[in-house]
């Protein structure tokens, strides 16, 4: 396998953008990311850009073709494919791009994330992103997407002791965080008080539990690293990819507080990677629900089954402490559009490693790990990124 | 549901009305909702595979009090989805009915019960299926449930 570096990385701002639509969103992000990485465009082998549910939220399928389009690649007649995994969909495109360069195929690949969420009423959105969850068996029944999270948190702070004071305090950090990052939805504190007073929406979670509905689109430049300093002087490289599924539904897996996925995607990626969890200087983890943090740092193997909420009381995750989780705000203060948000993972990771983070910026950072879940953990990735 | 067809239903009412699911006499897993093949035996389950009706009783692993649903929910809100322990093994998602909600805990034994599960709108077809109750939940001596409460 050739080694593969990102090259170059683009965001839109994310939120509710009423005046963006669709097409100007992703050739937006991916501008950005092929001006940032210096190439032409011809050097374009391919295209890959993950969105879970476009066909429900704008009406729109065969995005793949619609997005070289939009970017104005059409008459170059680059292989564009979409790709989806629902809340995943933006890490399984970086994965596809990754492969096809690894594998020798391809020299250059721009892979895209997007989703344009609020062009759809907000009990729609909810439907559709019920989809990630299993209709027949579950959703079917009444469980909607946030009561799956929430039914892992009540187990969790049954089995584990996690307080709710716990789950607010992930999203008290991530909002700290976000208030430093000038493309996050919400760039504002927010006080332990307002998580727990907040409206419920499916207990014990509530409003400020939840990631919210966004508009937004992020895209990486991905190259064989050989190639790479023909257009940059600052790649960083891709050092471990790693896949993994499990069932779909939430009360088909082993265990309702773990996510094996995750589980195994890390293991596999840690060991691609030939690193420990020791050596990584900061995370990006799919904090779609403030128990997802809690679970993800679990799963990972940062912190002990049933250690999250400890870390949590131990400021181990804040942008100060010795594993900064979420540095960007995450799904939470940054935004969720589902499609593009495996794929700003990784702008964040790059934006860090290459030191150009600014007031959020974590001090010497090298190697940085970006975790991204479909479902409630039917489908996730793990990708681990070494500033060189 | 809304937007699908009612073939879409009809398909899966022998495991929603009367939770059938199957057992691989390979291993004598049993498995709900029924397996085409047992994931663990493989090839070795391949025509042992037999059909099993559940007991329906079982216990909450874990649950959450929906506040915030889609539209064919609306109405019932705020209600317990759940994942019940069967007794026969397999885990389930449901909604937990004729419980208060400031009553329901982890470990709860409860017993599946036939209801109408949502709706199409005012005119749309209307979907049934299992909901489960608390085993001591009874209204009358007559529904008294017959399951161990020990």
């Amino acid at each position: 396998m050739r080694d593969v570096a990102v090259i170059g990385v683009g965001l839109t701002k994310f939120g509710e953008l009423w005046d963006k639509s669709f097409r100007e969103l992703i050739s937006e992000a991916g501008s950005k990311a092929i001006f940032d990485s210096g190439i032409g465009g011809l050097e374009i082998d391919a295209m890959y850009v993950g969105s879970m549910s476009s066909g429900r939220f704008i009406g729109q399928e065969h995005i793949g073709a619609l997005v070289a389009d939009a970017s104005g690649f059409s008459h170059l007649n680059i292989p564009s494919t979409r790709v989806e995994g629902a809340c995943a969909s933006g890490g399984l495109a970086v994965r596809e791009g990754y492969l096809s360069i690894a594998s020798g195929l391809n020299d250059v690949v721009v892979v895209g994330g997007i989703e344009k969420m609020n062009d759809v009423s907000g009990t729609a959105a909810t439907e559709t992103l019920a989809m990630a969850a299993d209709q027949e068996w579950e959703a079917f029944f009444g469980a909607t997407f946030p009561s799956i999270y929430a039914m892992i948190a009540t187990r969790h702070m049954h089995e584990y002791g996690t307080t709710r004071e716990q789950l607010a305090q992930v999203a008290v950090k991530n909002h700290s965080n976000g208030a430093l990052n000038p493309f996050a939805q919400y760039q504002r504190e927010i006080k332990m008080e307002f998580v727990l007073n907040a409206p419920p929406v499916a207990y014990p979670l509530g409003l400020f539990d939840c990631s919210p509905v966004t508009d937004g689109a992020a895209a990486v430049v991905l190259c064989s690293l050989d190639k790479a300093k023909n257009f940059t002087d600052k790649p960083v490289k891709i050092i471990a990819s790693g896949q993994a599924s499990d069932s779909l539904a939430l009360h088909g897996r082993r265990d309702i507080c773990t996510l094996d996925s995750t589980v195994q995607a890390a293991k596999k990626a840690f060991k691609q990677a030939n690193v420990t969890q020791k050596d990584i200087d900061l995370a990006e983890v799919h904090d779609c629900f403030t128990i997802a943090e809690i679970c993800a740092i679990e799963d990972l193997g940062f912190m002990k089954k049933g250690e999250g909420g400890k870390a949590i009381d131990e400021n181990i995750t804040n942008l100060n402490g010795s594993l900064p989780v979420n540095t960007s705000g995450g799904l939470k203060s940054k935004g969720h559009p589902v499609g593009a948000t495996g794929v700003a993972q990784i702008v964040e990771i790059v934006t860090q490693l290459r030191g150009e983070a600014d007031k959020r910026q974590v001090k010497d950072a090298k190697i940085g790990l970006a975790h991204n879940v479909g479902g409630s953990g039917a489908t996730c990735i793990v990708h681990i990124l070494e500033g060189i | 549901m809304s937007s699908s067809g009612v073939a879409r239903f009809w398909r899966e009412i022998p495991q929603r009305y009367n939770l059938l699911g199957n057992k691989c006499n390979s291993c004598n897993k049993i498995f709900f909702p029924p397996k085409e093949s047992c994931p663990f035996c493989r090839r070795k389950s391949i025509g042992k595979m037999k059909e099993l009706k559940l007991s329906g009783k079982g216990k909450i692993i874990t649950y959450s009090i929906i506040h915030s649903a889609i539209e064919n929910f609306q109405k019932q809100i705020p209600y317990i989805i759940s994942i019940i322990k069967l007794d026969e093994g397999p885990n389930i998602t449901a909604q937990i009915v004729d419980c208060e909600i400031e009553k329901i805990k982890i470990g709860m034994k409860v017993e599946n019960t036939f209801r109408k599960i949502q709706e199409d709108g005012y005119t749309g077809a209307i979907y049934y299926g299992y909901k489960f109750r608390p085993c001591d939940s009874l209204l009358t001596e007559k529904e008294q449930c017959k399951c161990d409460t020990k």
